[in-house]
């Protein structure tokens, strides 16, 4: 039997939209993945641990605050200093193209910005767990 | 984590209390791949030592709202706690979102507290099916207190009592006139009663009701060295969850030595062999049958045969390979 995909999603710091990605929890629940929301107002070490314990096959992160660059390498650094340099990390929500390249280079696997279809959303987190494989 | 890592090189690190060994090797467990069984089996050697509360009731009750207090509550006395909450999953896509842990978030980021959400994957009984593995890895990294949040359906969860030592049942004011452990077939499987959300003005009746059916002997066959309590407590002021946290620690004193504590550590070894034994049959069911039932299937749509001779013919699959594997067994043994 083959395993749901496991995905955290996570709003850090002050930023309160939460439409979007409350739209994606429910579509990657509707694909069959099995999905956790951290809600609103966490910071890189609570959303990492969480992660952690949840031995997530995807953290998600939502921003539509602009405040990328600063919590995207914290989200790294404690991945690693975690143990969990494994995980897929992708990024959601608003923000400039050369943020988007910047990003890319750090490590985040895939950004999927406003006005990404969900099934979109869906195909890329299926395709990224199928090329990692088994863990 | 890198490359794959043996599981049984997770071992030395679950018992480390490493988070990234333990979380990996639950979702090992909750796979079902045949990878993990030795590691499974010597993790279950390793346990043994951890208190399961069990945590029930209804839908909305408050059951992880007050988990999360009572595990920061029961921190202060220096033991670990770790808890497994255990959502729905969605019947149609098989999905879920796990909402839990959302109300356990201010624990923040104490290393001391391991949450692990579950979805129930079809399993009935409100506890998902590797959820007591899971304690297992728990109780071998250490944790002292392992919670167990269910999801709250109603009568199914009996199952939670078989799977604790001590069971604790939410009721909560204001969700209908009847007390719902009642309506749920839950007032009898409790060791300690919770009335949640105390600090509404509607949970004093609530209170008096439970108190009032408990008196009436419905629970003559718990032990008599156990009176069951029923506690209010608020997670808005904190009410009760002192006391709540003291009868939890006083009901583990008082059965770790009596029989009565006895006959449920010799109920729930049962309950875990029998849901043991059923997984493995029920895996093997899904294996053996799977080529067959198609044209079984056919056979019953042109009506020439009857579904139990048909049932048994797709039966057999699985009890030949029964066979099969005994047989294997008894020729490596020769
Ligand atoms: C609605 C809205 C609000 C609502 C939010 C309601 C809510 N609960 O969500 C309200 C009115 C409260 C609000 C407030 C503010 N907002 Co506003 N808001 C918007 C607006 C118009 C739409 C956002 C939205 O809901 N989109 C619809 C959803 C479905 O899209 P989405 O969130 O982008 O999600 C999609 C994708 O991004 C992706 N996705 C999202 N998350 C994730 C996660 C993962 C893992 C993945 C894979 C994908 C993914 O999937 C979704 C579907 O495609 C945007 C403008 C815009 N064009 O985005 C401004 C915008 C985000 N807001 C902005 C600002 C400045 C504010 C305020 C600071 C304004 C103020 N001065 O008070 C406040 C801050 C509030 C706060 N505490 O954070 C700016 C942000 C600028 C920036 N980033 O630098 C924007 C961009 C407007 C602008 N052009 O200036 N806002
Ligand atoms: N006033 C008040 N509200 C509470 C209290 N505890 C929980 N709640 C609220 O009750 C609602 C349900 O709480 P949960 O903790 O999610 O309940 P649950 O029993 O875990 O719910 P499920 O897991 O969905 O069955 C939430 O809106 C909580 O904020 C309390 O002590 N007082
Ligand atoms: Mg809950």
């Amino acid at each position: 039997m083959s395993q749901p995909i496991r995905v955290l999603l996570a709003k850090v710091g002050l930023d309160g939209h939460d439409r979007g990605i409350k739209i994606v929890a429910r579509a990657l629940r509707d694909a069959g993945m099995d999905v956790i929301y951290t809600g609103l107002h966490r910071s890189p070490e609570e959303v990492v641990i969480a992660a952690v314990q949840e031995d997530v096959d995807v953290l998600g992160v939502s921003l539509l605050s602009g405040v990328q660059m600063t919590v995207f390498p914290k989200i790294f650094e404690l991945l690693q200093t975690n143990g969990a340099d494994d995980m897929i990390v992708v990024a959601g929500g608003v923000m400039p193209d050369e943020d988007v390249a910047e990003l890319k280079k750090m490590g985040v696997n895939e950004v999927l910005l406003q006005d990404t279809p969900p099934q979109t959303i869906i195909d890329t987190l299926t395709r990224l767990v199928e090329e990692r494989g088994a863990r | 984590m890198g490359t794959y890592v043996p599981s049984v090189e997770l071992i030395a690190r679950v018992q480390a209390g490493e988070p990234a060994a333990i979380g990996r090797l639950m979702s090992r467990a909750e796979s079902g791949m045949a990878e993990a069984r030795e590691a499974l089996v010597r993790i279950h050697k390793l346990a043994g030592r951890a208190q399961v509360v069990g945590i029930t009731g209804v839908p909305g009750s408050g059951k992880s709202t007050l988990v999360g207090k009572l595990a920061r509550n029961l921190r202060t006395s220096g033991s670990k706690v770790g808890i497994i909450a255990v959502d729905p999953s969605s019947p149609y896509s098989g999905g879920s979102i796990l909402g839990d842990r959302i109300r356990m978030s201010d624990l923040g980021t104490d290393p001391g507290i391991y949450i692990r959400s579950m979805a129930t994957r079809g399993a009935t009984g409100g506890m998902a099916r590797a959820a007591l593995e899971a304690v297992d890895i728990l109780d071998a990294a250490g944790f002292g207190v392992v919670i167990l949040e269910t999801v709250g359906v109603g009568q199914d969860e009996v199952e939670i009592v078989r799977a604790s030592h001590t069971t604790v049942v939410v009721s909560a004011p204001g969700l209908g006139d009847d007390i719902q452990a009642i309506k749920a077939g839950l007032l009898e499987i409790a060791d300690i009663h919770v009335v949640s959300k105390c600090d509404r003005s509607d949970a004093n009746r609530t209170l008096t009701d439970l108190k009032q059916m408990l008196m009436l002997g419905m629970r003559e066959h718990k032990p008599a060295d156990w009176t069951v309590p029923v506690i209010g407590t608020s997670a808005v002021s904190g009410e009760g969850l002192d006391e709540l946290s003291d009868a939890i620690v006083r009901h583990h004193d008082v059965t770790s030595a009596s029989d009565a504590g006895r006959a449920q550590r010799k109920s729930m070894a049962e309950f875990r062999l029998r849901k043991t034994a059923e997984n493995l049959l029920f895996d093997r069911f899904v294996e053996t049958t799977a080529a067959a039932s198609g044209k079984l299937a056919e056979r019953l749509m042109r009506r020439e045969s009857d579904p139990y001779t048909l049932a048994e013919e797709l039966l057999a699959a699985t009890l030949a390979k029964e066979d099969d594997n005994e047989r294997d067994v008894h020729s490596k043994i020769a």
